[in-house]
């Protein structure tokens, strides 16, 4: 199997602009707010339970809610203080889960509970990874335990995520810099447990610096590999591919292809849990944008709402206000309704674009270039599932594979005509689902 | 925008887009077409910037005035109505009547392109049909051009046998490369000067307008059917509307193939196509006829050539 694929082979993608402004700034730690608002469903699959009630006093570090079933995660609090209050939520998706608001006492006391957990074998660091709280800090929010569960499937190569293709977003480009001891610490103890045959830096090259800097520090085992900034460079599939030339076929699942892709705040993350023993208590964001005042990168504790993040940098700029904030960067980011929302396990920024960076364009007729297709990573066809979405035309959404969208918004990006195609992907991709499993139920 | 109320914009991802619009695209093509329209001016005088403005005018008007009664919205800022008609006129004599060029680019604008329904749905090109009813219409107009203007400018031209129809009789030779290149003899406002429409194609390209598929795999067929039949490969390749054809008309979005393969395919078989009837039709130049047969069909070869996406086994069943 061929290790880097070649230039002709590559999977395509759209050269979005960077705007890494904040790439040079070390992040700054932002004190405990006054209160935080914890959702239970910060990962995918089940939402936490929690085990705290109103009046309870917690620590730093101190579980709040158990994992609500096998794909799921346990949650610490981020402040000390008093549970306040277990409400609904709503989430960006529409659908409520359960939040616990804390008051913070200010003083950040960290749980006694607290203490390295104890790895001699590959249970024990299930069991160690698990209790962490881990989740994919790059965006995604799959369980890490459930990723490193991998039975008897052989493993190929650890991936670390580095690529960090988002516009704006630079909290994995400081992570690459800054704590490249907690990473280093991490691979070790999971290669020992894992048995990787190789570990895999995959970062974009325009972080000369990460890339330069790792290849001095990094142990000799670990391959740093730069790729071209494209986008959606550190989508996993793309990044399996590209690091390995190996293909996750589709419905399959990145360690079917032998592949684990850990995201490099993810990896950082566990390094320092490992030493330590502190779980996922907090979070390196980036706040960008053009209504911001002090883009930076900011350490906060999960739950802090928004509102008090932008705050911490400043507000927002004189005459630009905010008329669309974004959890996660352009590409893919999510639009939230308000400033209440919390920063959540998979935040990696948060962005606030004033009134020119939020217009929604209008969109015309379709002129058929064909640059959807081109720039589709995955060679899908937006317009055409786009069409047999108009037409409720399931078996050629099935025939056009409209399961595979990764929803990386290319097409969208790409189209002169500025048609949604991503958005109406989502939808196809939903009713094709949901049509899929009503015909095996019907069978 | 109202943020008074503290809720702010939601809208799906992605939240930026790229600065490209289909007017951009279409202004490109438009500046692509420039060196040639000036170099028409140059070889065949004033009368071609009465022509151009006349087809341009009529292609603008008559979508303005389509989509008023069809009350659809108005697409004239597109600038793709400039761009239909300003190739409809690069391809006409210049001596051409202006009420004949005037009903081709009405046939162009409203038949085929607003009456499917606009921008995109065209299942022709639109100039291309103006051209060629043009010239089935009107045969002696087009088949005559005329250089009245030319010799203000001092040019030589050649004015009654064009290097295709010479070449068709078996008589390579009487053309220079140079002329060829330059465009110093008779023909269409837009076919002749080589030069000019390669460089519009290096335009194009650099700046993504079209792919390299379609442009080089017509002119590769044509060069080698060219070669294979013992004709002039140079004279086949720089006269006749082939150039203007392959970077120009064959390119057009609506009714080429968009698949990589697809592409190549539809621009192999208009190069196979022209080169037939170059040889054995009565009809001196046959790109226009080739390139019309593969728009019709280029739903089909879409089809043919649809690609697998990534991490779809080969053969494999699609689905349970």
């Amino acid at each position: 199997m061929s290790e880097s694929v070649s230039f002709f082979s590559r999977l395509s993608g759209v050269r979005t602009p960077h705007r890494k402004d904040t790439a040079d700034m070390q992040a700054v730690v932002m004190p405990a707010p006054a209160t935080v608002l914890v959702p239970m469903s910060m990962n995918i699959g089940a939402p936490a339970v929690p085990c705290v009630g109103v009046g309870d006093h917690v620590d730093v570090g101190q579980v709040i809610a158990q994992p609500g079933g096998f794909v799921s995660a346990p949650i610490h609090a981020g402040v000390s203080g008093t549970v306040k209050q277990i409400e609904d939520f709503m989430m960006t998706n529409g659908r409520t889960c359960q939040a616990i608001r804390i008051e913070s006492d200010g003083l950040q006391t960290m749980s006694p509970d607290i203490k390295p957990p104890v790895i001699t074998d590959i249970l024990s660091l299930l069991d160690a990874v698990r209790a962490s709280g881990a989740v994919g800090l790059g965006g995604a929010g799959f369980p890490t335990a459930v990723k490193f569960s991998i039975g008897d499937k052989p493993l190929h190569a650890i991936i670390i995520n580095g690529a960090e293709c988002e516009p704006y977003i630079t909290s994995d480009t400081r992570t690459l810099l800054d704590r490249q001891e907690d990473m280093f610490y991490a691979l070790e103890i999971l290669k020992e447990h894992l048995h990787p045959e190789r570990i895999v830096f995959g970062i974009e090259k325009n972080k000369p610096q990460a890339i330069a800097s790792l290849r001095g520090s990094a142990p000799a085992y670990a391959e740093i590999k730069a790729l071209p900034s494209i986008y959606p460079q550190g989508g996993e599939k793309v990044l399996i591919y590209h690091t390995t030339g190996r293909t996750v076929q589709e419905g399959k699942l990145p360690i079917d292809a032998g592949a684990i892709v850990l995201n490099c705040t993810t990896l950082a993350f566990l390094g320092q849990y490992f030493k330590t023993g502190c779980p996922l208590v907090s979070k390196c964001i980036t706040v960008a944008g053009a209504a911001v005042a002090r883009p930076q990168n900011v350490i906060v504790p999960i739950g802090t709402p928004i509102k008090d993040v932008f705050d911490f940098c400043g507000g927002f700029r004189e005459g630009h206000p905010p008329v669309k904030v974004l959890y996660g960067g352009p590409m893919m980011g999510i639009a939230v309704p308000d400033l209440n929302v919390p920063v959540l396990k998979n935040t990696n920024a948060i962005l606030a674009m004033d009134e020119k960076e939020s217009a929604i364009p209008e969109f015309t007729q379709c002129i058929r270039c064909g640059k959807c297709l081109l720039h589709c990573p995955l060679g899908l066809e937006p317009r055409s599932i786009n069409a047999a979405y108009e037409h409720k035309d399931m078996q050629a959404l099935q025939k056009l594979h409209a399961g595979l969208c990764m929803e990386c918004g290319c097409c969208s990006y790409i189209c002169p005509a500025r048609r949604p195609l991503t958005q109406l992907n989502k939808l196809a991709k939903a009713e094709l689902i949901a049509w899929q499993k009503q015909q095996k139920e019907g069978k | 925008m109202d943020t008074s109320s503290g809720l702010f914009v939601v809208s799906a991802n992605p939240h930026i887009r790229t600065p490209r619009t289909t007017a951009s695209i279409m202004l490109d093509v438009i500046i692509a077409l420039c060196p040639v329209t000036i170099a028409a001016l140059f070889l065949f005088g004033w009368r071609t910037l009465a022509v151009v403005l006349t087809s341009i005018a009529v292609c603008v008007l008559s979508e303005f005035i389509f989509n008023l009664i069809a009350k659809k919205p108005r697409t004239i800022q597109d600038l793709s109505a400039v761009v239909t008609g300003l190739i409809l006129a690069l391809n006409v004599p210049v001596g051409i009547p202006l009420w004949q060029l005037a009903l081709g680019a009405v046939l162009s604008i409203v038949v085929v392109k607003g009456l499917f329904g606009g921008i995109g749905q065209n299942f022709a090109n639109p100039a291309l049909v103006g051209r060629i009813v043009i010239f089935l219409s009107f045969s002696s107009a087009m088949a005559a051009p005329t250089q009245d203007f030319a010799s203000l400018v001092g040019i030589d031209m050649v004015s009654s046998a064009t290097p295709l129809s010479q070449l068709n009789q078996g008589d390579p030779s009487s053309f220079t490369f140079v002329q060829l290149l330059f465009g110093t003899y008779g023909g269409m406002l837009g076919e002749t000067c080589s030069l000019a429409l390669l460089a519009g194609l290096v335009y194009l390209l650099i700046r993504r307008v079209i792919t390299w598929h379609i442009p080089v795999s017509i002119i590769g067929t044509v060069a080698l059917c060219s070669l294979i039949a013992g004709r002039g490969v140079v004279a086949d390749l720089l006269s006749g509307g082939l150039l203007l054809g392959a970077i120009f008309m064959a390119t057009d979005y609506a009714t080429s193939p968009v698949t990589k393969w697809g592409k190549i395919v539809y621009g192999v078989g208009i190069g196979l196509v022209t080169m037939f009837v170059r040889i054995f039709c009565v009809f001196p130049e046959g790109i226009s006829f080739a390139i019309l047969l593969f728009n019709i069909l280029t739903p089909y070869i879409e089809k043919l050539t649809f690609v697998r996406p990534f991490g779809v086994p080969k053969g494999g069943k699609r689905h349970e």
